[in-house]
């Protein structure tokens, strides 16, 4: 193993090329190290500073950072009431736009992957990615024309004698799921293509109706697909603060907080950033027992 | 296995904040500076040789060299007639501005008033002598050595331009005309949910000037120096206002759209946003009310640590000049500081439109500063509430 080679004639390529092709450790050690580098030092490094200078403190007059161990941030993130109540809208947004892109991605995804013709299949598919290569500002900001006074929903509801809900929390939901809708097709798409046909002819000839069918056997199927999906739009949802300031009218929700904090406070920044971080783990953890993890 | 090292995190992360919660309270005081007593800096007495660069922090639209529109350029002439290479940076609020100039890699800043306190307090900002700067003789008087540029009675910028922060409604939808900020505070809940708000801490000034006018008893001298009864009755007013408001804005575009649209009828506004909405068709109207109003007034200020001092008296000096001032007050819309900029404008009702020269019209103007713990209305006997808390508390109102 350790023995070289006759090394006459050979180039320091060669050469090079020999011992890699010798030492599978060292080839595979080679290869992973810049990745490695990246995860480590520049993604869970900069989460580490991220949590560590939530300790520090500001000079309140020149509101520079003050490199003094304190818990003073934390202490009030959990008593202020106005952080706690951003904490609860924004994760109570993050879940509201998860369970309405679920509710509607679900029969979409059904139609697009089971009902419709086949050969319409990719089309369709194609045509639910495309919103996703406009311009996010660009979506936004036409839900801000849509929404406004006398825009398109106050135009469409007034026959009904009702107004559009104008800019604010429920303006914001609805952007939000619109925006990260597509996010959720995808995976349960694919899991209801993939699913047999012969499933549902067998639930069918043992005396099932549909709609047992789906309960029984369609739905456990996709499900973890559909907690695959969730991880998106929850994520994508409790990180958002642009869509907020646009139709969101005076709503706050932690990335504002984070933003409105940043050039000031820092520290306190840095603690209200660790929160959406915290919730999401936990929400992975909580979506990891149902699978979803493994279908993503 | 795969769970039980991301379960241990999570744990160690919970228990963490666990401890943070119920753990110490009070180190925060440590390291309270308060007042004003700016370290003992000296301003040259004359200049020495351009340094060939000077690298600059502004608002945006103030220092252009034609990058943006081939015709709005004042920088490339300076450059040719000094020798000063200009590097600008722009800053999007006067916090960065701040942090930017902590650096010590700038030599000189468009700070408005809520910045330049700050930055004279801390040392960043070198006091400056106006007599390097020939056009500083053409500044209106109302301008020169004001709260905000000064510290007493020595210089630490020259005036650069200013607004008034106005109350703008739609002339359609709100009748009568108001002629009283009351119209967005204790008369709000007729507009409700389409009142707006200028998007910062230092709105709770205007709520301020507005109690300075309507509750004598609270003795509100200067709405940027509050005591904590007089700032808790502001924060208070301003949470109420909050039922009422629609949306508060910070970017131009989005309060132009808004009243275009009548999601906003009534609410604060700049002059120039007022004449832009007007341009795009909508009927709105702009005014002073009768408690007066806030307003920002913007300084150029030198680096302490300015590495081209020379370039930057340089600079400050062309900025005022009668054209340039001219040039930049019309593109960014407001009031110039050079008497003389006026005859040079390219619309000539412009300076009349912006109020330039109308002193009486500046005198119902309470100017951005910043609050500090050390009255700056000359009270020795009670603290006032710093900025940090006025951010606190803004964060609050908006719930």
């Amino acid at each position: 193993m350790t023995a070289t080679l006759p090394a006459a004639g050979r180039s320091p390529v060669r050469r090079l090329a020999g011992l890699l092709h010798r030492r599978p450790r060292l080839r595979l050690s080679l290869l992973l190290t810049a990745p490695l580098l990246w995860l480590a030092v520049l993604y869970l490094g900069s989460l580490a500073i991220l949590f560590i200078s939530a300790f520090w403190t500001t000079n309140s007059f020149t509101s520079e950072v003050v490199k003094v161990w304190s818990t003073d941030n934390f202490h009030e993130l959990f008593t202020t009431p106005v952080f706690r109540q951003v904490i609860l809208r924004s994760v109570g947004v993050a879940l509201a736009v998860t369970v309405l892109c679920a509710v509607i991605a679900f029969p979409v995804a059904f139609y697009t992957a089971r009902v419709a013709r086949p050969r319409w299949r990719p089309w369709l598919v194609v045509a639910i990615l495309t919103p996703l290569w406009a311009s996010y500002l660009v979506k936004v900001y036409a839900w801000r024309l849509i929404l406004s006074e006398g825009g398109l929903a106050d135009w469409m509801l007034k026959p009904l004698g009702l107004d559009g809900p104008g800019f604010g929390l429920p303006a914001t939901v609805m952007t939000l799921t619109y925006l990260w809708l597509p996010y959720m097709i995808l995976p349960i798409h694919t899991a209801l293509e993939q699913l047999p046909a012969g499933l549902m002819d067998a639930s069918a000839d043992l005396g099932a109706r549909p709609g047992r069918t789906f309960r029984s056997v369609v739905l456990p199927m996709v499900l973890p697909s559909v907690a695959a999906g969730s991880v998106f739009t929850f994520s994508l949802s409790l990180g958002d603060y642009i869509t907020v300031q646009i139709v969101g009218g005076k709503t706050q929700l932690i990335g504002n907080l984070v933003y409105s904090n940043i050039e000031l406070n820092l520290p306190m920044a840095a603690a209200l950033g660790t929160v959406p971080v915290v919730v999401i783990v936990l929400y992975l953890l909580a979506m990891r027992r149902t699978g979803a993890l493994s279908s993503l | 296995m795969r769970l039980t090292p991301t379960l241990k995190a999570v744990t160690a992360a919970a228990v963490l904040i666990a401890a943070t919660a119920c753990g110490s309270s009070d180190s925060g005081g440590s390291s309270s500076s308060t007042g004003l007593n700016p370290p003992d800096l000296k301003a040259p007495s004359k200049l020495g040789k351009t340094e060939g660069q000077v690298n600059l922090i502004a608002w945006a639209g103030y220092v252009e060299d034609g990058s943006n529109d081939p015709k709005v350029d004042w920088v490339s002439d300076f450059e040719k007639q000094t020798g000063c290479q200009v590097h600008s940076k722009v800053a999007a609020s006067s916090d960065e501005m701040v942090k930017l100039m902590k650096t010590g890699e700038y030599d000189a800043v468009s700070a408005s008033g809520d910045a330049s306190l700050r930055l004279i307090a801390s040392g960043d900002a070198a006091p400056v002598n106006t007599d390097l700067v020939p056009n500083y003789k053409d500044v209106f008087g109302d301008l020169k050595l004001q709260a905000w540029n000064s510290v007493g009675g020595k210089a630490y910028g020259i005036p650069h331009g200013r607004g008034a922060n106005l109350l703008m409604y739609n002339t359609d939808k709100v009748k009568p005309a108001p002629t009283s900020w009351s119209a967005v505070f204790d008369d709000a809940a007729k507009y409700k949910g389409h009142v707006t708000a200028y998007d910062s801490p230092i709105y709770i000034a205007d709520a301020a000037l507005y109690l300075k006018a309507t509750k004598p008893e609270l003795k509100i001298k200067d709405p940027y120096a509050l005591d904590q009864k007089q700032f808790d009755a502001a924060v208070d007013l301003l949470k109420k206002q909050n039922a009422n408001v629609g949306e508060y804005w910070s970017d131009y575009l989005k309060e132009i759209s808004a009243f275009k649209s009548g999601d906003s009828v009534i609410g604060t506004t700049w002059q120039v946003i007022a004449n832009l909405t007007q341009g795009e068709g909508a009927k709105v109207k702009a005014f002073v009310p009768k408690e007066g109003a806030t307003g920002w007034s913007d300084t150029w200020m030198l680096s302490a640590k300015a590495k081209h001092p020379n370039c930057g008296y340089k600079w400050m000096d062309w900025i005022i000049s009668p054209k340039v001032n001219a040039q930049v007050a019309e593109y960014f819309g407001e009031a110039p500081s050079n008497a003389k900029a006026c005859d040079e404008t390219s619309d000539k009702s412009f300076c009349t439109t912006f109020h330039a020269a109308d002193t009486a019209y500046w005198k119902n103007v309470a100017f951005w500063n910043t609050p500090i713990e050390q009255c700056l209305d000359g009270r020795t006997d009670v603290k006032c509430v710093p900025y940090a808390k006025w951010v606190q508390a803004w964060t609050e109102i908006k719930g």
